[in-house]
């Protein structure tokens, strides 16, 4: 029996800050770090925006564009590295806030930047096995990155919710398979109580994302008997616009295959939303039958990738919600020091 | 029922006192009311203080026991008092549940006080407090202020009526005109629309000079039946009217944003029962929290049309002099407005006004007056109408 | 506000529950657990507004009230619900956006929080409604 997505939503602040604007207050070279990141500008939550309300803006989306009983939903898992409360869940937030109190399991994941994929897995797994009719995945973040630092160009806001179901008649897009490779690898991490995450520079490239996308990538294609060439779309995590492109490339999809999910450099890193939103932009425009290919990297580390394919039911249900591109178009821009402002970086009461 | 008469009055300075506790100020008042009525400790049946927030203000709850207490009426003499609380018309309610005791024939003479000491706690904290008189759960926690509030009344009624920022700055240009007159009031100086205009904003449109301050002060009236008051003056002022009238707690469930409809009901309850007119009025000290709450007393009470509230204050005719001078004190706006002291201030002015005691913002040959104090965004509104003539 | 007294109305808040009443079929947001019209002999019932509405008065704060001051400056207004009723928000545009007769429509937000380590409100605001 097929398991799958029948229905997603994303959210993104409408506001954005550019990279020039970041460099200037540091001295950086805007120019450099564009084309080094291959980043342009970032979301940015609004005063009284985090990952809660940002979850519960995707949940709800991704509930009305189904228009299911949001009662079906067995499980709610939001998957962020910046939940508003140490301890207690932002997934009862929006439990509460999609309408699918009192019956339901509901948990927050944490898993740096592939939180929300996992919480995509837990729910294949527990709609598989009958625990649950429907489950809901999030990934949501107002990413943290301290002043200053190059994560700083990158951290941004937004986030992405699925609906994981396995009745044929409701899926948009079938996961033919998930595979994951976790290790220990101490490349990224935030410590309790500190504001801002750490992370080992260099050491996050090679023994942390390409060894865990392609470990995971690989295994996936090996165990499904899959090459690049039979994927339409591709998706990988997105920390900046260069490490998607440089693993696709080493992994043999082609340019044209990432484009489409590749939203970072408009967007940022929506860490725990990241590789979920490029999916999401993907299913924006995919014909029924595509498929795409997609892997999220978590630090810490650990990759998980999926092999998807699009049904005929996208095109029933992919108008009844805004768009990835929508959710990019006609953002409002705002300098440092209101961007500081929105962030609680400026401390007033 | 019968007829009640105020005998004597008395307004402590207005203005931030510093130096003075709240029970100091409310002692000064009780004890100049008694002086001016001439009554003796021992005559007092009863007291009602008005009083908005003691528990925010100055962490202290029981008021009524504590002013008889350090009035010295409550240790030998015991004589009742209670706190009466309706926001920023406790005062003028002190006053009514007063007449009451007095009219029912229970009490003869009775103390209607109101007292606020808002100063001992910071600005913000006081703001937090005045805005427990609105909604909490429904408007203050969405952020809303008491500026906020009548910010949206006013740009409604600019919006309905065409009402401009320089009507609503001439209400304040005249208020502290009268001010400057007024021995009491915490600001004497001054001001002029374009300072008012260029003032910073608070909540647009109201800009600060558009507000009442923060005000430490209290006041007191002596009240005796009108049968026996000329044992105690020659100049007893007669209580025409005493009215009430509820509304909406919240602002967005009113009838017309535009309309305080408590002040109108109390209006017309006051006009009955006086058998008046708002023509027969030949002054008021209304609520002006902010200038926006004068235009819409002026209206609401029936001295302009629905919406000209504006254009009448332009015109002059609410200044002293004019067709109908409004707050000849320099109302809640220069005079200042200690919240629970407030509705009783207006009656001490409106008494003075009617003795021939306001000096340089004497209104002539003033017979009768009217008070209306509001409490909230216009949930309370407490009208009285007092005469020389019985 | 604490603990228990946000968390009461925490449904009416975040998915703007509200009451109508039966017999009279009057709406109410905030809801009343009593109608005003019918008084003993209405019957209240639970209702989820659309949160569509319309924008009746605005300002726009610059003085917070405690608790806000990270906001300023922010727009509050009363909006009219096309089901009847009318509630006080805080909109979400820039100052110079905000019109009377604005359309509206519902957002998830942080209303406040009780200092740092108190517990996070949320609840709905109103965005404009472009389409
Ligand atoms: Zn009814």
């Amino acid at each position: 029996m097929s398991v799958g997505i029948i229905s997603y939503g994303a959210y993104v602040p409408k506001y954005r800050i550019k990279i020039e604007d970041i460099a200037r207050v540091w001295g950086d070279d805007a120019d450099i770090l564009k084309s080094g990141l291959m980043v342009n500008e970032k979301a940015v939550p609004d005063v009284d925006e985090d990952a809660a309300t940002i979850a519960v803006e995707a949940a709800r989306a991704a509930v009305s564009r189904s228009g299911i009983d949001a009662q079906r939903i067995g499980a709610v898992y939001t998957g962020s590295e910046s939940h508003p409360y140490a301890v207690k869940p932002t997934s009862t937030i929006v439990a509460e806030a999609t309408g699918t109190t009192p019956v339901l399991t509901a948990a927050d994941f944490e898993f740096a930047c592939k939180a929300g994929t996992a919480a995509v897995q837990a729910c294949m797994g527990l709609v598989s096995s009958g625990m649950i009719d429907l489950g809901m995945a999030i990934g949501a973040d107002v990413s943290q990155g301290a002043p200053g630092d190059a994560l700083e160009y990158t951290a941004a806001a937004g986030g992405v919710a699925y609906i994981i179901g396995n009745k044929e008649s409701e899926l948009v897009a079938v996961i033919e398979d998930t595979y994951s490779f976790t290790t220990d690898t101490p490349d990224f991490w935030r410590r309790e109580g500190m504001p801002y995450p750490e992370h080992g520079g260099r050491f996050t490239g090679e023994p942390g994302y390409f060894k865990h996308v392609t470990g995971a990538a690989k295994g996936l294609m090996d165990k499904l008997g899959t090459k690049p060439e039979d994927y339409d779309y591709a998706v990988f995590h997105q920390p900046n616009g260069k490490f998607p492109v440089r693993v696709s490339k080493k992994l043999g999809f082609s340019r044209e295959q990432i484009e489409p999910g590749l939203v970072v450099p408009r967007l940022g890193n929506t860490y725990s939303g990241s590789c979920m939103m490029g999916i999401a932009a993907t299913l924006d425009q995919a014909k029924p039958g595509d498929r795409i290919f997609a892997t999220a990297f978590g630090s810490g580390a650990g990759g998980d990738a999926f092999s998807i394919t699009v049904t005929d039911r996208i095109e029933e249900i992919r108008n009844n919600a805004a768009t990835v591109e929508e959710l990019l178009a006609n953002p409002i821009y705002i300098d440092y020091a209101r961007y500081a402002k929105h962030k609680g970086k400026i401390k007033v009461a | 029922m019968r007829d009640v008469a105020i005998i004597g009055v008395k307004n402590t300075n207005f203005g931030e006192q510093w130096d003075r506790s709240f029970r100091d100020v409310v002692v000064e008042a009780g004890v100049g009311a008694v002086e001016d009525a001439g009554v003796v400790g021992e005559k007092i049946d009863s007291m009602f203080v008005g009083n908005m927030s003691g528990g925010q203000f100055v962490e202290q709850e029981h008021i009524g026991a504590l002013i008889a207490d350090y009035s010295g009426l409550a240790k030998d003499m015991h004589v009742p008092s209670t706190r009466v609380e309706a926001a920023c018309a406790s005062g003028g309610l002190a006053l009514r549940q007063g007449i009451y005791a007095v009219a029912s024939g229970i009490d003869d003479i009775v103390i209607a006080a109101g007292a606020e000491k808002m100063t001992d706690v910071p600005s913000p904290k006081a703001s937090s407090a005045l805005a427990a008189a609105a909604d909490r759960e429904w408007e203050g926690i969405m952020g809303a202020t008491f500026p906020g509030l009548y910010a949206m009344i006013a740009r409604l009624h600019m919006h309905k009526y065409g009402t401009k920022s320089e009507q609503l700055a001439e209400v304040a240009v005249k208020n502290h005109h009268n001010g400057q007159f007024n021995p009491i009031a915490q600001y004497k100086s001054p001001l002029t629309v374009d300072s008012v205009l260029g003032s910073i904003m608070v909540a647009d449109p109201l800009h600060i000079f558009d507000c009442s301050p923060i005000t430490d002060g209290a006041s007191a009236v002596v009240l005796a039946p009108a049968d026996i008051a000329h044992e105690y003056t020659d100049t007893p002022i007669y209580v025409k009217a005493t009215a009430q009238a509820s509304d909406t707690i919240a602002l967005h469930d009113r009838r017309d944003i535009t309309t305080l409809d408590a002040s109108v009901a109390a209006g017309k309850r006051a006009y009955e029962m006086a058998k008046m007119e708002p023509k027969d009025i030949d002054l008021v000290e209304v609520h002006d929290c902010f200038t926006i709450a004068e235009i819409c007393a002026i209206e609401d009470l029936g001295f302009s049309k629905k919406g000209e509230g504006g254009i009448v204050s332009m015109n002059g005719e609410t200044a002293i002099g004019g067709r109908i001078p409004v707050n000849t004190s320099g109302g809640l706006k220069s005079c200042g407005h200690p919240v629970g002291a407030t509705g009783v201030k207006q009656a001490v002015e409106i008494v003075e006004q009617l003795r021939g005691e306001s000096g340089k913002r004497q209104v002539d040959g003033a017979e009768i007056g009217m008070t209306h104090n509001v409490g909230g965004s216009g949930a309370t509104a407490v009208v009285h109408i007092l005469s020389r003539d019985r | 506000m604490s603990v228990p007294r946000f968390w009461r109305k925490q449904i009416a808040r975040y998915n703007l529950v509200g009451t109508r009443c039966k017999k009279c079929n009057e709406y109410f947001y905030p809801p009343r657990n009593m109608c005003p019209g019918c008084r003993r002999e209405g019957e209240i019932e639970d209702f989820k507004f659309t949160g569509k509405g319309e924008v009746i008065t605005f300002t726009v704060i610059h003085t917070a009230a405690e608790g806000f001051e990270n906001q300023t400056p922010y727009v509050l207004g009363i909006i009219k619900l096309n089901e009847g009723p009318s509630l006080t928000s805080q909109i979400i545009c820039e100052p110079e956006e905000v019109k009377i007769g604005m359309k509206v429509k519902p957002v998830f937000r942080k209303l406040g929080q009780a200092g740092e380590r108190g517990m996070i409100y949320y609840g709905t605001k109103f965005v404009p409604d472009l389409c």
